[in-house]
């Protein structure tokens, strides 16, 4: 086989990490053995809101096999690392101090030989709570009534700010309006939050393995909140069981580092499930309330958003994700020419908000698709052609946004036509009329959504050297949780120095081992880390080529890498040396065959495409079965057309299942009551249907691969598709909303409504409290933060 | 995730294991597939501190044909339901029923005496019982007796076996030819039911509802209309006489007494088609 150029890039290479993996040979932190380690295990407050009023621990300190046990008061532990700041004051405790907010707020630590030691001597803690009234829902958060959770801020609103077109609806002949719930989900990644970390090694003052996305920047939190020197401190990243924008370093990772420096032994703290569902952050969480104004045409006038976004316990960072990606993407793939966005951020006494796949993208097409089938249902035009009217045009690119975005490149109408060919779409509304003429029990739903959403941003940094043996060893600074960097970097990298993958070494998520790197998230590996493995790998062909050059005595722009693994001259089979020689000689004269590399900040790229969803839903039950999907997906060129199915098919999933099953719920004190996966509805692959996939490829101009994210964009497109094709199956008897998860109850309860006529209105003013917020335009203070939550 | 701290003995006979629960008294708790047991341990909402486990008396887990009767040894699992051929001629709604329980993983350790005695009203397996008219074999200190289906279920998690009784054997009437049907709605695949509905129709007709209540629950009302001539869908409208379902997180008290209505109308269709 003749390598080189082109040879593995944008073929569909199979993983070179499924080998390991299915043989049982992963290195998740839970299977590292370490003499000496100890155990923790975490108290958590039973009880939303509270002041704890005495802890006693001493039977539990009694208990054999126990080394110690800690609350605040016991052990000066740093605070929790916010990965971005709502208020300033607005600091979370590693364990909780005088008071708890939320169920499953760690109060007391438990270190002990084992972890059934460490649980039974948990129990034996008495802790005294003075119960608080407690805040579960956002927008009674709005209230100067509610609750406060900081008494120093005097407010459970942490931001509340106007912003955007005073009068965005003017000039509209129709305005269709609706308040939609986008639910909050947990994470509930396959493995849990886990951490070791090791005060004994000679070469760090530690060492931290992490269940991580983000490695090297983790080192720097971790150093400075126990200040140590950051290169005395390494963390890597093993096998991560996914992550899904979740696994960061948690209130108990710090607890964990703090007490293996204190106690000099190493420590491991693996979450339970139960811990992990009420623990780990959750996504979504935003109420929003959306006007959009059209003319009797279907152009688009305007959109007025006034968006609750809900934070969760000591102001967890996916709160701020309303004024960043979803603000940003507001205006999404259509010509809106006035927006006005109005935000209001609180803390509630439940599990902190964070980051989960999309990260405020999804929240931002889910509104804007929703509103837009409920325009074309007052219009009584179709879906696709209401779209259609207000597309941004592909000649348009790039272009700066009302919200203030750069896209990149795009062409909405190509992804929207292919979705609707392999659908058939024609033909699924022919069948949908013919089953409501027959009157037919089941009745089929055609859901659409066009999306864009916004990944990457940023710069990364790559390494490449080529060995004596001829081996190449490809270092990048994005640190792979399940995706298939090393399939992917590899591919890239084996085509500049036109060898074979396996010739490839690939080495990631490990400071000691790694110089640096911006890690992964916001889907943007392939296009920052991808690119930064293409450039590095040309710099060092560029030299290997210098150095042929000089050994063969031949002039250096008539040297080419060839197809078999060797340089030489051009058209000259003889006069070729293999890539070890040329790493020998390099060795030998003193400079290796290594180059470290960072590349240009890059600006974001803007991912596309468009979904079709089909379901059928049970006119005598409100059942929802969905019985195919397809999706369009644009991520500019692609590297591996694999694993981007791979990342499509999982995104779907995440997608269709916030749209009919997920939806994490409190009773009103704030206890959790989906906290275990038999009342948390996540589905499995029984539930889905199968997944028809197809891409458009436009490249992206921001980087050299003209690559886009791909991680999340299935998640953007597929939750409103499945939603509206919900509302859609029902749209004859009248029904323009159904918030998610569309649960068998809401639907059958939309159908009886409709039948007897009691059907709700869809909109209602929010609280009068978001018109108070002061007005700003969009300063250069909020553009950051929207900028900074892109790489979550 | 950790259960409690428990001692463990295991019982070869179901003598012994009466023995055993006669020598412990409340403190014990029979283990048989542990898949209801086991997870209220780890969730220490059960903290029994002896458990007798029989999962290994394989003499109590046969299927064979008794009289007019097929008879089911307590410990036989969901899975060897599914499987079973005679079960498959003779009473073939239990296969079907077994195979509609969780996941193969449950279905491989659950055990049908296990099953009944746990007494859940969300569970499948003691609907299919109750439909079919079964008889429930209990062993105790002082010998074996027998208790029909609808004497079985006393309450929330209660059954009328005694503190020191095993469940030892369930029989069921033989009915090739009888209709049946089961229709268990649930999200997902591996779910309880939100609600289920048993049919039986062979000459009478047996109905029984999974999760309408604080027990397993014969539909009385709906077998006394169509006993008494009514149609269908009359009859299917009774659904939810006399049961109080509750309300949670899958579904209202009033959602679930309207799916009650619609799925006995559909097991009744089935059945009698
Ligand atoms: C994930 C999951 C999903 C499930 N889904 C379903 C479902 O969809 N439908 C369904 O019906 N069930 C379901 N189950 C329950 C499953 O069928 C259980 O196996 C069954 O309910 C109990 O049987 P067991 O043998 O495991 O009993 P165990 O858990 O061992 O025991 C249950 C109780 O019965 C007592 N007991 C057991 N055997 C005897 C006996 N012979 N005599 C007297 N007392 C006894 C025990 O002491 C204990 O109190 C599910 C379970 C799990 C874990």
């Amino acid at each position: 086989m003749t390598m080189g150029a082109g040879a593995f890039s944008g073929k569909p290479v199979r993983r070179v990490e499924d080998p390991a993996l299915l043989r049982g040979e992963g290195t998740y932190v839970d299977n590292l053995k370490i003499e000496g380690m100890l155990t923790l295990h975490f108290v958590r407050s039973p009880i939303a809101h509270a002041t704890i009023r005495s802890i006693d621990a001493s039977a539990a300190r009694a208990m054999p096999g126990v080394v110690g046990v800690y609350s605040a008061t016991d052990l000066a532990f740093p605070p929790a690392p916010a990965l971005m700041t709502l208020r300033p004051g607005a600091v979370r405790p590693a364990l909780a101090e005088d008071r708890v907010n939320f169920v499953g707020d760690p109060v007391v630590v438990v270190v002990a030989e084992s972890r059934a030691l460490a649980m039974d001597a948990a129990e034996m803690v008495e802790i005294d709570y003075e119960p608080l009234g407690a805040v579960v829902d956002m927008e009674d958060a709005l209230s100067p009534d509610s609750p406060v959770q900081y008494e120093s801020i005097g407010s459970n609103v942490m931001i509340g700010l106007r912003s955007g077109s005073d009068d965005p609806l003017a000039g509209a002949d129709v305005v269709v309006r609706g308040r939609f719930e986008n639910q909050r989900v947990a994470v509930v990644p396959m493995e849990g939050s886990a951490i070791a970390v090791d005060p004994t090694g000679a070469d760090y003052d530690l060492t931290v393995h992490l269940a991580c996305q983000m490695p090297h920047m983790i080192r720097g939190v971790l150093s400075g909140l126990l200040e140590l020197e950051p290169d005395r401190v390494r963390v890597i990243a093993p096998h991560v069981g996914g992550s899904f924008g979740g696994k960061h370093l948690s209130a108990e990772g710090v607890v964990a580092a703090k007490l293996a420096l204190e106690l000099g032994r190493p420590v491991k703290w693996v979450e339970t499930r139960s811990e992990n569902m009420v623990a780990l952050p959750h996504g979504r969480g935003q109420v929003q309330y959306v006007e959009l104004g059209l003319k009797h045409d279907g152009t688009m006038v305007g959109l007025r958003c006034r968006m609750v976004g809900d934070a969760g316990a000591y102001a967890g960072f996916g709160g701020i994700l309303v004024l960043g990606q979803t603000k940003i993407m507001a205006q999404g793939v259509y010509h809106i020419p006035e927006i006005a966005f109005d935000v209001g951020i609180v803390v509630t006494n439940t599990t902190p908000m964070g980051a989960y796949r999309g990260a405020g993208r999804p929240e931002a097409a889910a509104f804007l698709e929703r509103i837009v089938d409920m325009a074309a249902d007052e219009l009584d035009m179709d879906p696709v052609e209401l779209r259609r009217k207000n597309f941004i045009q592909p000649e348009e690119f790039p272009l700066t946004t009302v919200m203030g975005a750069e896209y990149d490149s795009g062409d909405y109408e190509v992804a929207l036509d292919e979705a609707l060919r392999i659908s058939d779409y024609k033909g699924l509304r022919d069948e949908q009329a013919q089953r409501r003429a027959r009157g037919d029990r089941m009745l089929l739903g055609i859901g659409l959504a066009c999306y864009v959403e916004v990944t990457g941003g940023g710069e990364e940094f790559a390494e490449v050297e080529v060995h004596d043996d001829g081996m190449i060893t490809v270092k990048a600074g994005t640190s792979a949780h399940g995706q298939g960097h090393a399939t992917a970097f590899a591919q890239i990298a084996a085509d500049q120095f036109g060898v074979p993958i396996e010739q490839i070494r690939y080495v990631q998520s490990d400071t000691a081992r790694v110089a640096r790197g911006g890690g992964t998230g916001g889907s943007r590996s392939v296009q920052l880390g991808g690119t930064a493995v293409l450039q590095t790998s040309k710099l060092v062909v560029e030299r290997a080529k210098e150095l042929v050059a000089d050994i063969l005595e031949a002039a250096p722009e008539d040297i080419v890498v060839t197809g078999d693994g060797s340089v030489g001259v051009a058209g000259v089979p003889s006069k070729a040396i293999t890539w070890a020689q040329v790493a020998r000689t390099a060795s030998e004269r003193g400079a290796p065959l290594q180059v470290q590399h960072d590349t240009e900040r890059a600006g974001s790229t803007f991912p596309f495409g468009a979904h079709v969803a089909v379901v059928e839903v049970d006119s005598e039950t409100g059942r929802v079965v969905p019985v195919q999907h397809f999706a369009v997906d644009d991520c500019g060129v692609i590297v591996n057309p694999l694993l981007v199915d791979g990342q499509v098919h999982g995104g779907l999933a995440s997608g269709i299942a916030q749209a009919l099953w997920e939806q994490f719920l409190y009773d009103a004190d704030g206890n959790p009551i989906t906290s275990t996966l038999a009342e948390y509805a996540m589905p499995s692959a029984a539930e889905l249907p199968s997944f028809t996939t197809a891409h458009t490829e436009t490249p992206s101009p921001v980087n050299d691969l003209g690559a886009k994210g791909i991680g999340e964009s299935a998640t953007v497109g597929s939750t409103p598709a499945v939603q509206n094709a919900v509302v859609d199956a029902l749209s004859h008897l009248g029904v323009r909303h159904i918030d998610m998860p569309c649960t068998p109850e809401r639907v059958w309860r939309a159908i009886s409504d409709a039948r007897i006529g009691t059907l709700p209105d869809p909109w209602r003013e929010p609280r009068t409290e978001m018109a108070a917020f002061p007005k700003e335009g969009a300063s250069e203070e909020e553009l950051e933060r929207g900028a900074e939550s892109v790489n979550l | 995730m950790i259960p409690a701290p428990f001692d463990y003995v295991r019982a070869g006979s179901a003598e012994e294991a009466v023995a055993l629960l006669v020598e412990h008294g409340d403190e014990a708790k029979l283990l048989a597939g542990g898949h209801s047991l086991l997870p209220l341990m780890k969730l220490r909402l059960a903290i029994p501190s002896v458990l007798i486990d029989v999962g290994r008396v394989h003499e109590l887990s046969f299927i064979e044909e008794q009289g007019d009767e097929v008879a089911i040894g307590a410990l036989t699992r969901h899975h060897d339901l599914e499987t079973s051929s005679l079960l498959k001629e003779q009473v073939p709604m239990l296969p079907y029923i077994a195979h509609q329980v969780g996941d193969p993983q449950v279905r491989h350790r659950g055990t049908l005496g296990g099953s009944l005695a746990h007494g859940d009203p969300a569970s499948d397996l003691p609907a299919a019982i109750l439909a079919l008219g079964g008889t429930l074999v209990a062993q105790g200190p002082g010998g074996r007796r027998e208790i029909a289906a609808v004497d079985f279920f006393k309450g929330f998690l209660e059954t009328a076996l005694a503190p020191d009784e095993m469940l030892v054997e369930i029989r069921v009437p033989k009915a090739p030819g009888a209709g049946w049907s089961f229709q268990k709605f649930n999200r997902r695949a591996q779910d309880w039911a939100i609600v289920g509905v048993a049919a039986v129709v062979n000459g009478t007709t047996g109905i029984a509802l999974v999760n309408m209540g604080s027990t397993p629950l014969r539909a009385t009302a709906v077998e006394a209309a169509v006993g008494g001539g009514a149609s269908v869908v009359e009859a299917a409208l009774l659904a939810a006489e006399g049961a109080d379902p509750p309300s949670d997180i899958n579904a209202s008290s009033e959602y679930r007494r309207h799916l009650a209505t619609v799925l006995v109308r559909r097991a009744l269709e089935e059945a009698t088609s």
